[in-house]
């Protein structure tokens, strides 16, 4: 108990969150590294698996590639980069791991989400008379729409846990906090960084979870 | 001698290095592995009850599923710090921390793997005369595996890939090595322990594929189920 006691006190503490490593600073840079991946991650991922998923191929690799992902720590290959010259480019390294492990869900989400539309509503559609591009925009995005947010969804929970991790090769983040704590012997000061973390990835879940049901074009209660 | 120098050269591949610190990275290499054995094989003592809980009514399984969905959420640096007051630097910290990650996706499987199994060969067995126990474990059970599986395979190969984050604390495996050549830059132990780690997953991987083959040889007929009811599970940290 007093270790939860005077993580409290830690975590109300001003002095602890201004200055330069101090946990609003730290906030910021979580929440930027984590955006640019994130939006990064979308750029290349969606465009490609939602055509993969329209023109019906390459799905194999789409689902293989996101399992090779799981086997591959975050740790190793941030480690990896700072021994190499991307040790010296700031947030680089941090959105470049975050951004490879983005893309997997992202691009299996999106990519079985487009191909389990039913098939005799596609030929519903195409015997209306609509073109690919009515096909797509119509009827496969609206329906492939749930899948394609749960893909967002664990991608963002993903990268928020990541960005964490970079902490541990000295990198930018809340995760400092937790390692500073642990180098200076301060458990109160682990436990109040690690709650900071834990609530920040359960925030972002449940404000994407928001998002998901008030802008679901289906507009229907989905259970979770 | 060439070899002698690319320790002094730090380069990333290194014969010498192998050599000369072969018995740190076969410890390593056992501490990782009994570390993620011990992870999985706890985790699926504790899913599979959890599992028959949860099918057992929408009361239960709402809690079951949004708690196990909740603790998945946080990330695994977060997740060990917070365990630290109860464990203090052990592996039983790394252990259970793990443990919590795989129940999700455990969980998950052995549901949607036992909500599969057909009503009328349940109907059958019952008519057979097979009580519950019976039933669960020589109808249902076997008629499972393959999402069982499936979902035992995606949370070992993760929770290879986590225990590297128990470096945190002295117990992450390879992922020690990596955190002890960090200061010095030591490129040729980074990349071989990273390279261990990606092996053992695959390994491992392969490992339990072939177990599933050995206890479900009625499905080698058809797909492997194993790659639908995984893709199902949209569910990933790489912490």
């Amino acid at each position: 108990m007093g270790v939860i006691g005077e993580s409290w006190a830690w975590l109300t503490t001003g002095a602890n969150w201004s200055g330069d490593g101090g946990a609003a600073p730290r906030l910021a840079e979580h929440l930027y590294v984590s955006g640019i991946a994130l939006a990064v991650a979308c750029a290349i991922a969606l465009p490609v698996a939602l055509y993969l998923g329209h023109v019906g191929k390459g799905g194999a690799l789409a689902v293989n590639l996101s399992n090779v992902g799981r086997a591959v720590p975050v740790f190793a290959v941030l480690a990896l980069f700072m021994m190499t010259p991307l040790r010296n480019s700031g947030y680089l390294p941090t959105v470049i791991a975050l951004v490879l492990f983005a893309v997997p869900p992202l691009l299996t989400n999106a990519y079985v989400g487009m191909r389990e539309v039913d098939r005799s509503v596609l030929e519903a559609a195409r015997g209306m008379g609509m073109s690919g591009g009515q096909l797509f925009v119509r009827v496969e995005l609206p329906l492939a729409y749930p899948m394609i947010m749960t893909g967002l969804r664990s991608a963002a929970v993903q990268v928020i846990a990541t960005a964490s991790i970079a902490a541990m090769v000295g990198l930018g983040g809340l995760g400092r906090i937790i390692t500073a704590g642990f180098n200076t012997y301060d458990t109160p000061q682990v436990f109040a960084g690690a709650v900071l973390v834990a609530l920040l990835a359960l925030v972002v879940e449940g404000v994407l979870v928001a998002l998901d049901r008030l802008l679901s074009p289906l507009r229907r209660r989905r259970t979770v | 001698m060439a070899e002698q120098n690319c320790l002094v050269a730090n380069d990333w591949i290194c014969g010498e290095y192998l050599r000369s610190r072969g018995q740190e990275l076969t410890d390593a290499t056992v501490q990782h592995i009994w570390i993620t054995a011990a992870s999985v094989l706890i985790g699926l003592a504790v899913a599979f009850p959890l599992a028959l809980l949860a099918r057992r009514g929408r009361h239960f399984a709402g809690p079951v599923l949004g708690l196990t969905t909740v603790l998945y959420t946080v990330p695994s640096l977060a997740m060990f710090s917070l365990l630290l007051p109860l464990f203090g630097l052990s592996a039983a910290l790394v252990v259970t921390g793990l443990v919590l990650y795989s129940l999700t996706i455990l969980v998950r499987n052995i549901l949607a793997g036992l909500e599969a199994v057909p009503q009328e060969a349940r109907e059958a067995a019952q008519g057979m005369g097979y009580g519950p126990v019976r039933l669960l474990w020589e109808v249902e059970l076997p008629l499972a595996l393959p999402a069982l599986m499936a979902g035992l395979r995606i949370a070992t190969v993760s929770t290879v890939a986590l225990t590297t984050v128990g470096s945190l604390v002295g117990k992450g495996g390879l992922g020690n090595l990596i955190e002890d050549a960090l200061p010095s830059f030591f490129k040729a132990q980074v990349l071989t322990a990273s390279v261990l780690c990606v092996l053992l997953a695959v390994a491992a991987d392969l490992l339990l594929l072939g177990i599933q083959r050995l206890l479900t040889p009625w499905t080698r007929i058809r797909t492997p189920a194993g790659a639908s009811a995984g893709a199902g599970i949209a569910k990933t940290e790489a912490g």
